[in-house]
């Protein structure tokens, strides 16, 4: 009797410990606390929900996924230690951080580890230092941005612009992007306003608004401070018209800001409102779990587990090693993998190419203007 | 000329703000050399409090004035009896860094039970714009302002006009003294906590829908009103008004005219420079300072 316990426990342990091993692990590093918040709190969600989906159904190659979070805390210092944290665990793929500056100051540590790092930045540069493990979840400023500049110099036809960016890498490397495209264009920049990233008053700046009267005014800040210059921006009585990007008028902006985004108008790579069911029935899925409607970052945090996923499944095997390769120049389709949402191509550098939106707040709701295709 | 206008009427709806704050601080320090620093996060949590009374379903009004209550008891008298009163026996340095530990932990708390998320606060004061002498200006900035200057002539009258007020000054101005003559010092001290907490709820119902309700708002008001107390003048309740309604116009001129970047440095300098040339304050008088 005592042997058959013995035997048995054995048995458990046994199958305990090779289901244990035989979990993929990925490692997430995100903003859950700090003035990144919102993005964080959004993708770490999305994962969550992707991996709990996956695993329903049985995993990946019969394997399921196993994901830690750690708190960057909205600080790159931080995030950095994270991230040497997590790649110490040795991961299959790394997740996050959502903002640039975190990014920029990680991913050389998961490039030496030979870890594909897929993340949620959008600055232009994090894409264009040739590191080979970086795969963006969301469009570079350099796709987007040239998207936005001819929107507000052919659709808006505004031919003086104000543009206010907040100063850090993400705001920098939009500003540029989009100051040199106006100029290319022939639309003139009559203010360039820098900001602060957590800033709580906007009276000045919004006040140096007034004065140079613009025919369109560029926010590009983020979620927070969007909220806080659009109430600004209605408290002072600026009346021009104002283009931004997923930041300006994402769900939180929208629930911050209240009445004050009513009008605005945004570029959006990604958002819960476009006209395409699988994303309708994502964020029914979202709601439903966490009871609220997610943003862009709870799509990038769902995809990035998805991407994990169709690659994994290319390449018919778990192999870190061989996983960025795998990823570079690879197409994966909605029709073959749901949860991808959208068609969507990876290039040699880790940007993508998808089909994205025009948006504009519509009393307190996005509602989608315009569909722009896949480049190619 | 009319941003210049605009600055000013914004620049002052900051201010009246942080004057409630600083006048808070002041206050404190004259009754009972309490240096207060967690009293940034004294602004914060009333928003917090107003917030979770209308996810409890209260209406918005209900929500205010169970804010403001709760904020009296927690923020008045509990901190008083729990913090000012057992640590003021050590002296007024561990005092002041007892309230320190008290910041992190309100902001600590907000961000683990709320979230450390903003959210959205909804405005106690119309919002729009009037025209005044052909300008149009925010109905916000000029409401917020009415609100606190409203405040504060309040405060001013019932310290100079009222037998309670005179109490008060002379419980301020030398305890010994008002005792033997029958002033119920210990009361009045709390009655200054009172009116403490009362101040920044105020602050928070009029700060709160520009700023957001955040775990971490409280820690550019509580510097903010710091700086304004110190610049107007730690003794005095008009040198606090005076001081904040200083900052709050310095911080936006110096935003739109000098730079966006060095705007938080620029209220610092100003500090600095009266620390050095007239260390009682604008406003304040050098022979009651016992610091």
């Amino acid at each position: 009797m005592k042997s058959t316990l013995l035997a048995g426990a054995l048995l458990a342990f046994a199958a305990a410990t090779s289901a244990h091993a035989q979990a993929i692990k990925l490692a997430d590093v995100a903003e859950l606390s700090g003035g990144g918040a919102t993005v964080g709190t959004n993708w770490k969600n999305g994962i969550d929900l992707a991996i709990e989906e996956i695993n329903a159904k049985g995993g990946v190659l019969g394997r399921k996924f196993e994901v830690t979070h750690a708190d960057s805390q909205s600080n790159p210092g931080v995030a950095r230690a994270q991230v040497q944290k997590a790649l110490d665990a040795e991961p299959y793929v790394l997740l996050g951080p959502g903002y640039s500056g975190s990014v920029k100051v990680t991913a050389p540590l998961a490039a030496e580890a030979g870890i594909a790092q897929i993340m949620g930045g959008e600055a232009a540069e994090l894409t264009q230092a040739g590191n080979k493990f970086l795969f963006r979840t969301s469009f570079g400023q350099q796709s987007s941005m040239p998207k936005v500049a001819k929107y507000i110099h052919d659709e808006m036809k505004a031919k003086s612009v104000a543009v206010v960016w907040v100063n850090n890498d993400f705001g920098r490397g939009g500003r540029d992007v989009v100051v040199k495209e106006l100029d290319r264009l022939g639309s003139k920049v009559v203010a360039d306003l820098s900001t602060e990233a957590g800033q709580a008053d906007f009276a000045a700046d919004v006040g140096k608004i007034k004065a140079a009267n613009p025919d369109a005014v560029f926010v590009y800040l983020n979620e927070e401070e969007s909220a806080r210059i659009l109430k600004e921006l209605k408290r002072q009585g600026v009346t021009a018209p104002l283009m931004g990007e997923t930041t300006l008028i994402g769900q939180k902006v929208i629930e911050l800001a209240g009445d004050a985004a009513n009008g605005a108008r945004g570029h959006v790579g990604l958002t819960t409102d476009a006209p395409v069911d699988l994303i309708k029935a994502f964020r029914d899925k979202f709601a439903k779990k966490y009871n609220y409607v997610p943003d862009h970052n709870g799509l990038k945090g769902y995809l990035a587990v998805y991407m994990v996923k169709a690659t994994t499944e290319k390449m018919g095997k778990v192999d870190s090693k061989a996983f960025a390769d795998a990823l570079h120049g690879l197409t994966i389709k909605a029709a073959d993998e749901p949860g991808i949402l959208m068609d969507v191509t990876f290039s040699d550098t880790g940007d993508i190419d998808r089909q994205s939106f025009l948006v504009e707040v519509v009393e307190g709701k996005q509602v989608v203007k315009q569909v722009l295709p896949k480049v190619q | 000329m009319s941003n210049l206008l605009d600055l000013l009427v914004a620049g002052l709806a900051t201010g009246a703000i942080y004057a409630l704050v600083a006048v808070g601080f002041t206050l404190l320090w004259q009754t009972s050399q309490t240096i207060n620093f967690a009293q940034g996060e004294f602004v914060m949590l009333p928003a917090f409090l107003m917030l979770a009374a209308m996810h409890a379903g209260a209406p918005f009004w209900l929500a205010i004035i169970l804010g403001i209550l709760l904020s009296m008891i927690l923020l008045g008298l509990a901190f008083k009896m729990l913090l000012v009163d057992p640590m003021m026996r050590h002296g007024v340095l561990p005092l002041a860094i007892a309230t320190m530990a008290l910041a992190i932990g309100i902001k600590e708390a907000v961000k683990q039970f709320f979230s450390a998320e903003a959210s959205p606060f909804p405005s106690i004061v119309p919002t729009g714009d009037i025209s005044i002498l052909g300008h149009i200006v925010s109905l916000q900035s000029i409401s917020v302002l009415a609100l606190a200057i409203l405040a504060v002539l309040g405060l001013t009258t019932l310290l100079n006009r009222t037998s309670l007020g005179h109490q008060m000054q002379a419980a301020a101005q030398n305890p010994t003294v008002a005792r033997i003559i029958g002033v119920p010092v210990e009361r009045m001290i709390l009655l200054t906590f009172l009116i403490n907490a009362f101040l920044v709820a105020l602050a928070s119902l009029l700060i709160t829908p520009i700023y957001l309700a955040k775990f971490s708002s409280g820690e550019v008001l509580g510097q903010a009103a710091f700086i304004a107390a110190i610049v107007g003048g730690f003794n005095q309740v008009r040198g606090a008004i005076a001081g904040g309604l200083l900052i709050g116009v310095l911080d936006n001129l110096a935003a739109s005219y000098v730079s966006t970047q060095y705007r938080a440095a620029v209220p610092l300098i100003f500090l600095i420079l009266v620390i050095l040339f007239r260390p009682q304050g604008l406003l304040g008088r050098a022979e009651e300072r016992t610091v």
